[in-house]
């Protein structure tokens, strides 16, 4: 088949370093890749194009870019399937959220550096058994969803909050932290959990979805992110605008049914934290001067003994 | 064509106008609401209930699916949000006969049962495939030419793709760019189209959250957008709600007008503006409204 791949260049060294686009079309077999097409480029048209690969089979994780747009490994992209409806070339950019180092290479250290952050080795504490420790099979068939993970950083290139605050740990790193903190031989939960608390952890994600749309091996980062927040919660964690938000919101619907937006920030940030909801004063006042702002008198939905009978039964089973 | 109306929370607190435009573009379409039977529906939880129940949230959604089905209606929603949340709730509620049985168990209760036929759609695909392009892009009275609106469709109508049948329905893809040209509008792509905006994390990191307000805005804005049109109304308290707090912290004006898809829609088949409560958002549509002649 024929196709065309646009392929977003970059190298430092050049007299004129700037980023464009370049094309080349190519007369490619039906099955081949993205990363076949770049292969054959670099190999037969451009010996210039640099990216990064190994396996050519989704196992590396080497090989992560932005296929028209959006996150995925060039390994396990055929080029049929990539091909726009509508038709025109595949656009091929770097993995986003990491310096470029040169066409297709990103810089991966500050990936590696949070991954390293979340202390991503067992600690167990007490004597040593006698033997190799026994984990139940259910736990490890758990944790091997997360363990599915190459450390490609797809989820890194596309997760929103990175976009816009390079402190954040970001879907990978916390997919690792969750197998940490879920694992039987790991003793250190607590203080782990305590940390992924702070500024940066678990509560800093949008809940976007980007890392579990683009993940290569479905580790679904962003699920691992929210059993986290319940795992935090759960643990007492629960001084958080994060925690507060979510028990504010659960309160809500069971009492009435659906969301009091008035009462929700009050909620969330204390009634008494007079900086935060001052700081909500002129939103409201700008939203109260549109009637825009939520009804006052915040009624229960009909059959609202329903949805509380559900909260009760279901929380009193947890 | 007749759909029970799940407006979801939003419509009926904090963007009524999303509520009064829906009601008004239905009519006009051939859509006929009924407004009552999903009254005693609960909130989808909006994932945010789901981070710390997620089997009491798709007990609630299940709830409102019975309610759907008693009516005998399909149901529609007018929120991206609760779009997503549905669909994600109802495909582990069908796939799983174990997992409804158990669900259903506490439904009972209420003389209440999911049989697992409901099909959560919203506003913005029954156009598409109930209503169709054609017959919308017919019914214009008042083409908005000339008019550059930039998509922005909320992240649960386009995440997690496998939930929102995108496979059987490739066309919800690119649909809201579909009916900006439908009504004679222009599109104006751009990467931030599918991204967040930031609302989840509003209490949680208000920088952040201010931060992606601004970056879709400004670039849409620099991509020469007159405003921006979205299926879900918390992407509008947070682009239209906090764009001036975002234009502060970005030390940049922004000024760009942020529509609901049915305003967009209405303004095409000439529905009064203010009707559709055009005059009641946080930035102003004075502008934008006189320059497609339609001023109030
Ligand atoms: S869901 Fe959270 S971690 Fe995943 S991409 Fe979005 S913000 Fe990042
Ligand atoms: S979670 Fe998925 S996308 Fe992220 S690094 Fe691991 S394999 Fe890649
Ligand atoms: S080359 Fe190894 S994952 Fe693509």
């Amino acid at each position: 088949m024929k196709a065309t791949l646009r392929v977003r260049r970059f190298d430092p060294d050049s007299d004129t370093p700037e980023a464009h686009f370049q094309e080349y079309d190519l007369d490619v077999e039906d099955s081949a890749t993205v990363l076949d097409g770049l292969i054959k480029v670099r190999e037969e048209v451009d010996g210039t194009l640099t990216l990064r690969c190994s396996c050519r089979s989704a196992i590396c994780g080497s090989c992560a870019m932005r296929i028209n747009g959006q996150a995925g490994l060039a390994c396990n992209t055929k080029i049929s399937d990539a091909v726009p409806r509508g038709g025109g070339p595949i656009t091929i950019e770097p993995a986003g959220n990491m310096q470029i180092i040169k066409d297709l290479v990103v810089d991966f250290q500050p990936f590696w550096d949070k991954v390293r952050a979340v202390e991503p080795w067992l600690q167990p504490e007490g004597p040593e058994p006698e033997t190799e420790y026994v984990a139940p099979n259910d736990a490890m068939l758990h944790e091997a969803g997360v363990m599915a993970c190459i450390m490609c950083g797809a989820c890194v290139s596309d997760c929103t909050v990175l976009a816009v605050d390079s402190n954040f740990l970001g879907p990978a790193a916390l997919a690792k932290a969750y197998r940490l903190v879920v694992d039987p031989r790991d003793d250190a939960e607590a203080s782990r959990l305590a940390r992924l608390d702070e500024y940066g952890g678990v509560w800093d994600c949008t809940r976007c979805m980007e890392c579990v749309e683009v993940c290569p091996k479905g580790v679904a980062p962003m699920d691992r992110i929210m059993a986290l927040r319940d795992k935090a919660m759960e643990r007492g964690h629960t001084g958080t605008y994060g925690a507060r938000h979510a028990d504010a919101f659960a309160d809500s619907i069971k009492h009435s049914g659906w969301l009091d937006e008035l009462k929700l920030p009050i909620k969330t940030f204390g009634l008494f934290n007079i900086p935060k909801i001052l700081g909500l004063v002129p939103v409201g006042i700008r939203a109260q001067l549109a009637g825009k702002r939520p009804p006052i008198f915040h009624k229960s939905i009909p059959g609202v003994q329903g949805i509380r009978r559900i909260f009760d039964r279901m929380e009193s089973r947890r | 064509m007749r759909y029970a109306l799940y407006p979801g929370c939003v419509a009926r607190g904090a963007a009524p106008e999303l509520y009064t435009a829906t009601l008004q573009v239905c009519a006009r379409l051939g859509i006929e609401l009924d407004v009552d039977s999903m009254r005693g529906a609960a909130c989808t939880g909006a994932g945010v209930l789901q981070e710390k129940n997620e089997r009491l949230g798709d007990a609630l959604n299940a709830r409102t699916f019975a309610l759907a089905e008693r009516s005998g209606l399909p149901l529609m929603t007018i929120c991206s949000t609760c779009q997503g949340v549905m669909s994600q709730a109802n495909k582990r509620l069908t796939q799983d006969p174990a997992y409804l049985a158990e669900i259903n168990a506490d439904l009972a209760e209420e003389g209440l049962e999911y049989r697992g036929s409901a099909d959560p759609r919203h506003l913005l695909w029954v156009i598409l495939e109930d209503v169709g392009i054609d017959k919308l892009r017919s019914l214009v009275v008042r083409p908005l030419t000339g008019f550059k609106a930039a998509p922005f469709y909320g992240c649960y109508i386009v995440r997690p793709s496998s939930a929102l049948g995108f496979e059987e329905h490739p066309d919800r893809q690119d649909a809201l760019e579909q009916v900006i040209e439908a009504v004679g509008a222009e599109v104006v792509d751009f990467p931030g189209k599918t991204l967040c905006c930031g609302f989840p994390i509003l209490t949680i990191n208000q920088k952040n959250s201010l931060r992606m307000v601004a970056n879709h805005t400004l670039d849409a804005r620099g991509r020469g957008a007159d405003a921006m049109v979205t299926p879900c109304p918390l992407c509008h308290l947070n682009l239209d709600g906090y764009q001036p707090n975002a234009a502060a912290a970005a030390k940049k004006p922004i000024e760009l007008p942020i529509l609901h898809l049915p305003q967009m829609i209405g303004l095409a088949l000439d529905i009064d503006p203010k009707a559709m409560r055009l005059n009641k958002h946080i930035v102003s549509t004075k502008k934008l409204l006189s320059e497609l002649a339609v001023a109030p």
